[in-house]
């Protein structure tokens, strides 16, 4: 292979890359419009959730202003529950603030921190599970087995983590850690190599790991693994092996959320500076040129497949050792079935995951807020999250509900191949 | 009398680009106009505006002097406007029938087909046009020339009578050309009037009545054939003079480069595809392989690229059995391939013109160093690529699919030819470009044999393998006719052996020389 001579004259420069802001701005756009459109719609819901506000627009005709006004109340009360339950109070917290400051009394200051700690924590798995299925679509791989390998990943933290003892922090943790990525990994692996020989369809397969892993996870949660007692629990994991907690009890903030950002961080720079990544684009991109280009699609497979069951079995891993701390038989609550529609809305893109699932856990913290302070069913947030769902998958209603027009997109992300290919 | 059709002053943009830039066209009754320019020139663009997929920014269109609205297809369609694309749109596991009246499909009572009297009217159409199609074989069935007379037919079924017909010769052999021709004629001698878009000269002047060159979105002229020459189109289409001929010294054959024998690959389906070939190319020579698409030719290079595993016989390159070798040592032997579908497999389409460029050499030193890709130095090596290679692109970091095929085909070749190498592969590498285009590819092709290095040329244009080849090789039916001298090859014995007959002047060589 030859050097590209350095030529003696003026070597021309590469241009200046797109100006950041507007790359950002495209990149948000669509999202942000598909979000928008979702709550407003939501706000349907929510107006209709209530009998009352329902029987005063039976009354419509005879008193117009008086439904609209109850309607509005409503939703008045219910995104700010949702905002409250998701943000906190901004008021609160800097009077928290000025009271720890100049009391040195924090526990008006945690308690106004409560909701943005439970956003955060409900993030962090989705973060994990998230960048997991991106990392398959970017490989052209549909992982729908992430929720598995999180059940398996958590499977073998927790084995790690109780039965362990005496060793110090440094060496625990670390190895709980590479348990739960090493577990999912293998769990995923196998349906890559079923992909890679036999052609076998990676969504059938991993969907039939995830059952194997629920049953081998009831299975050792009330045999096995089983603590003392009548609950199907594990033993609690070791302190040890405990993902250092960054803020006060009841804050429940851990160092995992930290942990994700640099799992994030690394999966950006795996598949954009690294030739492994490369590879692994290409074969997602069009596995004919990455034929002709000498690239083992076999192989990237299986890499991919093993990498994407890693992430999934940290975002178990760290619900483990950062949160619960002890594995029960419905420890996960979905994160890795969430997992596919944060990797949708983020463009299996690292940075565009981590918002999205920002944004889940947000969701999903002031949904319980919602349900408590505005008595709107809980339900009602996954109607929102299912119908950004809806609008993030066809960009082009969005387009023609807001009148955006379509900007050729540079590098188009590919999501996932046909069933057959 | 009225023009069947005029576009006046039709001007289309797209971000950052003019398509049509004040355009007018007359279309006479009963006339052939061909509408002639390079890829990108605006040609297509026109013809959607036309069809009502696009609507024009500014401008009028006047069908029989009234002026007209097309907002979408089915508008063009009553107003007797048809287009046949340059990719078929046809239901393969349909009849001919099927196909003409999906979408109009004619009903007796009720919701129930109206099957016999819509063949019996495709029948008498067929009869009148002149064009032998059986309404009850299914398309999958027929071949690409009949096809497209399907195609024309569905056209005719609905009443078109200004028929625009998109790149229509791109899929056929010479003789279809011919035969596609006399139902051209046909068709306008009845009183349609007929939209020929081409790029290819020879046709243009052979049938067109009326000339009418874009380029850049802009007309340059119109003319007739009778006052032209191919030399004066070309150089409205490319705006400066090209020549249409290539020169070459006479070739200096070195060391054997590439040797085939005996070798035998199956197709897709298992069948034998490709049947005991043997040759071989010395450096500093082309050999042109010749041959109606589908004789084994994109199964032949396949095997000798590493693409598909061989189940007999055996490839050497530079003395090395790599027979069973995987394509990626085949290229680290210094091979380069250009592939005969340059989106499916030369080119990643969502990728930078950069990534593009670095496609099967990414992995190797200065653009990675372990395992960590070297950002910086693919960006300098993009940008020089560019320049020496004149890839149009607005920049290296523009995705390929927004190139055009001429400069998406110059990617793969700056790609191919910046590395070292003594064995170039070379399959269709101008299919579907412009005049412009291939006369830069073959100046680099010719380039690269005077440099020493050993050339495989594929293609199923004769005139490329006359122009190029130094020797020339006819595949039939997955065998080598015979392998000539160029000089000693004309078209009609070419033509001869890519028909499967041997005549008794046509001397086979046998497999080697």
């Amino acid at each position: 292979m030859t050097a590209p001579e350095v030529a003696v004259e003026a070597q021309p420069q590469p241009p200046v890359r797109r100006a950041f802001w507007r790359q950002a701005f495209q990149a948000l756009l669509l999202p942000v419009l598909a979000i928008v459109t979702a709550l407003l719609l939501s706000s349907v819901f929510i107006i209709i959730s209530d009998p009352e506000v329902v029987a005063l627009w039976r009354e419509i005709t005879v008193a117009p202003g008086v439904a609209l006004a109850a309607s509005w109340e409503k939703l008045r009360l219910a995104y700010r529950a949702m905002l409250e339950g998701g943000l906190g109070n901004p008021a609160l917290i800097w009077q928290g603030f000025q009271t720890w400051v100049t009391t040195g009394d924090a526990t008006q200051l945690v308690k106004s921190l409560e909701a943005i700690d439970r956003t955060l924590v409900y993030s962090t798995p989705y973060i994990f599970a998230g960048l997991a299925v991106a990392l398959g679509f970017r490989c052209g791989l549909f992982n729908i087995g992430a929720e598995g390998q999180l059940f398996v990943g958590a499977l073998a933290a927790t084995y790690i983590g109780y039965s362990i003892k005496g060793l110090p922090l440094v060496i625990h943790l670390p190895l709980a850690l590479a348990a739960g990525a090493a577990a999912g990994a293998v769990w995923a692996a196998v349906a890559g190599v079923l992909k890679a020989y036999t052609g076998a369809h990676e969504v059938v397969t991993t969907i039939m790991l995830n059952y194997i892993a629920f049953r081998l996870s009831d299975f050792l949660l009330t045999g096995p693994m089983k603590r003392s007692g009548f609950n199907p629990v594990s033993p609690p994991v070791e302190e040890s092996a405990w993902l250092p907690k960054l803020a006060p009890d009841p804050l429940r903030f851990h160092s995992g959320f930290f942990l994700a950002l640099l799992a994030a961080y690394f999966v950006y720079w795996f598949l954009w500076k690294t030739t492994w990544g490369f590879e692994i684009r290409t074969v997602g991109a069009n596995p004919d040129a990455a034929r002709y280009a000498g690239i083992s699609i076999a192989r990237n497979y299986i890499i991919a497949m093993a990498l994407s069951g890693a992430l999934a079995g940290l975002a178990g891993t760290s619900e483990i050792l950062g949160v619960n701390r002890f594995m029960a038989q419905a420890f996960s609550s979905g994160y890795g079935f969430d997992s596919i529609a944060l990797a949708l809305l983020g463009k299996s893109h690292p940075t565009g995951v981590v918002l999205a699932s920002l944004l889940w856990g947000f969701l999903r913290a002031g949904a319980t807020r919602m349900q408590s302070a505005a008595g709107i069913p809980i339900d009602i947030v996954q109607i929102v999250q299912g119908m950004v769902i809806v609008f993030v998958a066809a960009p082009a209603l969005v387009r023609f509900i807001w009148r955006v027009r379509a900007v050729q997109e540079e590098g188009e992300t590919i999501f996932t191949r046909g069933w057959g290919a | 009398m009225a023009p069947v059709l005029e576009l006046r002053n039709i001007t289309k943009r797209f971000p950052g680009v003019v398509a049509n830039d004040g355009v007018h066209l007359t279309l006479e009754e009963g006339e052939i106009h061909a509408l002639l320019g390079e890829n990108g020139a605006g040609k297509t663009t026109l013809m959607n505006i036309l069809y009502g997929l696009y609507h024009a920014d500014e401008g009028e269109i006047l069908v029989r002097g009234q002026q007209v609205d097309i907002r979408s297809p089915s508008d063009a369609i009553a107003l007797g406007i048809g287009m046949v694309h340059q990719h078929f749109m046809l239901v393969p596991v349909m009849t001919v029938t099927e196909n003409i009246i999906l979408g109009a499909e004619p009903t007796r009572i009720g919701p129930f087909l109206d099957r016999r009297n819509a063949a019996k009217r495709i029948r008498e159409l067929s009869r009148t046009y002149g064009l032998d199609v059986d309404p009850d074989a299914y398309v999958k069935d027929l071949p690409v020339g009949i096809q497209q007379r399907v195609e024309i037919l569905k056209l005719l079924y609905r009443q078109a009578n200004i028929l625009i017909l998109d790149e229509p010769t791109a899929v056929l052999t010479p003789q279809e050309v011919d035969e596609f021709f006399e139902v051209i004629r046909t068709l306008v001698a009845r009183g349609n009037s007929v939209i020929f878009i081409s790029h290819k000269l020879k046709e243009v002047m052979t049938i067109a009545d009326r000339i009418t060159v874009l380029r850049r979105g802009k007309v340059v002229g119109t003319t007739t054939p009778a006052e032209t020459t191919e030399a004066e189109l070309a150089a409205m289409m490319v705006g400066r003079t090209v020549s249409l001929t290539v020169e070459k010294k006479p070739a200096e054959p070195g060391d054997v480069v590439l040797t085939v024998e005996n070798l035998h690959v199956l197709d897709e389906r298992g069948e034998p595809a490709v049947r005991g070939v043997s040759f071989d190319v010395r450096a500093g020579e082309i050999l042109g392989i010749a041959g109606v698409q589908g004789n084994g030719q994109t199964e032949l290079v396949e095997a000798i690229t590493g693409l598909r595993a061989p189940v007999g016989g055996r490839i050497r390159i530079k003395e090395v059995d790599v027979t069973w070798s995987s394509p990626r040592h085949i290229f680290e032997l210094g091979t380069a391939h250009i592939p005969e579908d340059r989106q499916r497999d030369g080119l990643v389409l969502s990728y930078p013109v950069r990534d593009n460029l670095v496609l099967n050499t990414y992995y190797h030193p200065p653009f990675a160093v372990g395992f960590r890709v070297q950002g910086e130095v693919i960006d300098r090596h993009a940008v020089r690529l560019v320049q020496e290679f004149d890839i149009r692109t607005p920049s290296i970091y523009t995705p390929v699919s927004h190139l055009s095929g001429g400069n998406q085909q110059k990617v793969i070749v700056a790609r191919e030819f910046s590395r070292p190498i003594d064995l170039l592969v070379a399959s269709q590498p101008t299919r579907g470009l412009d005049v412009g285009s291939i006369e830069y590819i073959h100046h680099r092709l010719i380039e690269k044999r005077d440099q020493g290095c050993a050339v495989l040329l594929v293609s199923s244009e004769l005139d490329e393998i006359l122009a190029l080849s130094d020797r020339i090789a006819v595949m039939y039916e997955g065998q080598i006719m015979a392998i000539l001298p160029a000089e000693e090859a004309t078209r009609e014995q070419l033509g001869l052996l890519m028909a499967g007959v041997r005549p008794e002047t046509v001397q086979e060589e046998g497999g080697r020389t």
